[in-house]
């Protein structure tokens, strides 16, 4: 099964497969797969660039709609603690966030054990301190665009939800939230958008990128336009692709409205 | 039919709800008390790794890195301003290759990340040596401060003009036929009734887009200019103290706090006749 899924990856393969452009135009030079260029390497950085904004959206989404439903809840303590989130993470570079987390897990981790008596070193995995980095970034800015849709919605649809005798959770899931996605949407385009381009951040601390494996490319063959063109030309391709995906998802939402 | 015949004695007001602990108050009080930790634990290592050397050493460096910085910023969003007006109108207008060039120009520079900009300026054209130094043009590109200073030009500029246009264009076309009815000239009633209503539309994007500028500027460190970024990133790699990545982040808050408020400040100030 699983030799099966991954030939037919293969197969679909963008830029190594067999209909990919690498194996295409690359021909011999630069760009071609296989040891002699450095397309497959570009691909293996792009699929990384993909999965780490893949993975990062969720896990930013949850605590976004966490933080905006503590933002707006009528507990003033709350109220603040959500608020010395959101004005820490929106207020620091992400460059300095991505340092922050990557260094600052890593003592934590090493104090930690060895507080339990481990003396090792530690070192955490770059796409997970990415990805924590990236995703505290996002969800700062997402409750905002959450917050700002929650109060998009009247208090009526809460009364209605009382009056038909659901339970808090249930008139969150079945009135409150499709309205809330179908409002903030185009926010939150904007911030994958936003997201897609942070993720090039993370070559800083070595994950293998687009911008990092273009990079390690236009060191080695001393073609630094080329490649790093090529770079802005593949984020350049993937904000193109998920703004067309995302207009379908934008129509999906709009299903029930009446079409003028 | 019926017919009241004495009113409802007074009544005691209601009791007030008296709820002692909720689900909110309960993790409302528990994260504070996690922030409460983090920060003590942060202002304890700052305290414990105190060090009159390393701060006489480092602390030049770093207000040397923040005025880079601010600079840096200033100038690149003043020249991003001038930059914008031009690709504003081109976007404006009728014409259509015009157009064309000016959506192609800010749809690039807003749908790729400043770092790869960055790169392809500094070490992408940095390899064209020998055409730029025909040219004359090499003592700007070869240094890290002067294509900092440039992609970051390119990079806002996309970013004003887009805010720009919008602006202009949420200025009603009754303000445009007015100015004509009383026979002002096009350019004048751009510059006198026009764009002094759109600014004001445009002035909370633009302080977005200074705060997003002073956020991304940090990525011009990566590419060795010595801004606060910069400063940080050496004497952490000389000290491998924790400490400077904090310092760094008291600096970058401090100055993102202060520029939200002054725009706040000025907004209030400048919409006071639109306040009922």
């Amino acid at each position: 099964m699983s030799g099966w899924l991954s030939a037919l990856f293969n197969t679909l393969d963008p830029f190594c497969g067999p209909a990919g452009i690498f194996t295409w135009f690359g021909g011999t030079g630069l760009v071609s797969c296989g040891d002699s260029g450095w397309g497959d390497e570009i691909a293996f950085g792009v699929k990384v660039t993909i999965s780490l904004a893949l993975a990062t959206l969720p896990v930013g989404l949850l605590i976004g709609f966490l933080i905006a439903l503590a933002a707006q809840s009528q507990e003033k303590l709350l109220r603040l603690a959500a608020g010395i989130y959101t004005t820490i993470f929106r207020g620091l570079p992400e460059l300095l966030t991505l340092f922050i987390v990557y260094y600052g897990a890593q003592m934590l981790i090493q104090s930690v054990l060895a507080f339990f008596g481990y003396d090792g070193r530690v070192e955490i995995n770059a796409f997970v301190a990415g990805m924590v980095a990236l995703a505290v970034v996002f969800s700062s800015y997402s409750s905002e665009v959450l917050l700002s849709a929650f109060r998009a919605i009247p208090r009526g649809q809460y009364e209605a939800g009382d009056a038909l005798g659901l339970r808090r959770g249930k008139t969150m899931l079945l009135i409150v939230l499709p309205q809330l996605i179908r409002i903030a949407l185009p926010g939150l385009t904007n911030l994958w958008l936003i997201l897609l381009k942070d993720t090039s951040y993370v070559s800083v601390i070595g994950l293998a990128d687009i911008v990092r494996q273009t990079g390690v490319a236009a060191r080695v063959s001393k073609e630094a336009f080329f490649f790093y063109f090529l770079a802005c030309l593949l984020y350049l391709i993937l904000a193109m692709i998920s703004s067309y995906g995302l207009g379908f998802i934008e129509r999906w939402a709009k299903r029930s409205e009446v079409s003028r | 039919m019926s017919v009241t015949n004495e009113m409802i004695p007074p009544r005691p007001a209601p009791a007030v709800l008296h709820r002692p602990l909720t689900t909110a108050k309960v993790v409302g009080i528990g994260v504070l008390i996690l922030w409460a930790l983090l920060a003590m634990a942060l202002v304890s290592m700052v305290i414990e790794g105190w060090d009159p050397a390393k701060f006489e050493r480092y602390g030049p460096r770093y207000l040397n890195g923040l005025w880079t910085t601010i600079s840096l910023v200033g100038i690149s969003i003043v020249l991003g301003a001038v930059l914008s007006l031009p690709i504003a109108f081109a976007r404006m207008s009728k014409n259509r290759a015009l157009n064309a060039v000016a959506y192609a120009y800010v749809y690039v520079f807003r749908s790729t990340p400043l770092l790869a900009q960055l790169f392809l300026i500094y070490y992408g054209l940095g390899s064209f040596r020998p055409q730029l130094e025909s040219v004359g043009l090499w003592w700007f590109f070869r240094e890290a401060w002067y294509c900092g200073l440039f992609s970051l030009t390119l990079n806002t500029a996309a970013y004003q003009a887009e805010i720009l246009r919008g602006a202009i264009q949420s200025v009603p076309v009754g303000q445009h036929e007015g100015a004509a009815a009383l026979g002002i000239s096009k350019r004048v009633a751009f510059w006198k009734i026009i764009l002094p209503q759109a600014l004001i539309v445009a002035l909370r994007p633009y302080g977005n887009e200074i705060i997003l500028m002073i956020k991304g500027s940090a990525v011009v460190a990566i590419v060795t200019v010595y801004d606060l970024m910069g400063e940080t990133r050496y004497a952490f790699s000389r000290t491998f103290d924790y400490q400077t990545y904090l310092w760094a982040a008291i600096f970058y808050l401090t100055m993102v706090e202060a520029l939200r408020h002054l725009w706040n400040f000025i907004e209030r100030r400048l919409t006071r006749h639109l306040v009922r």
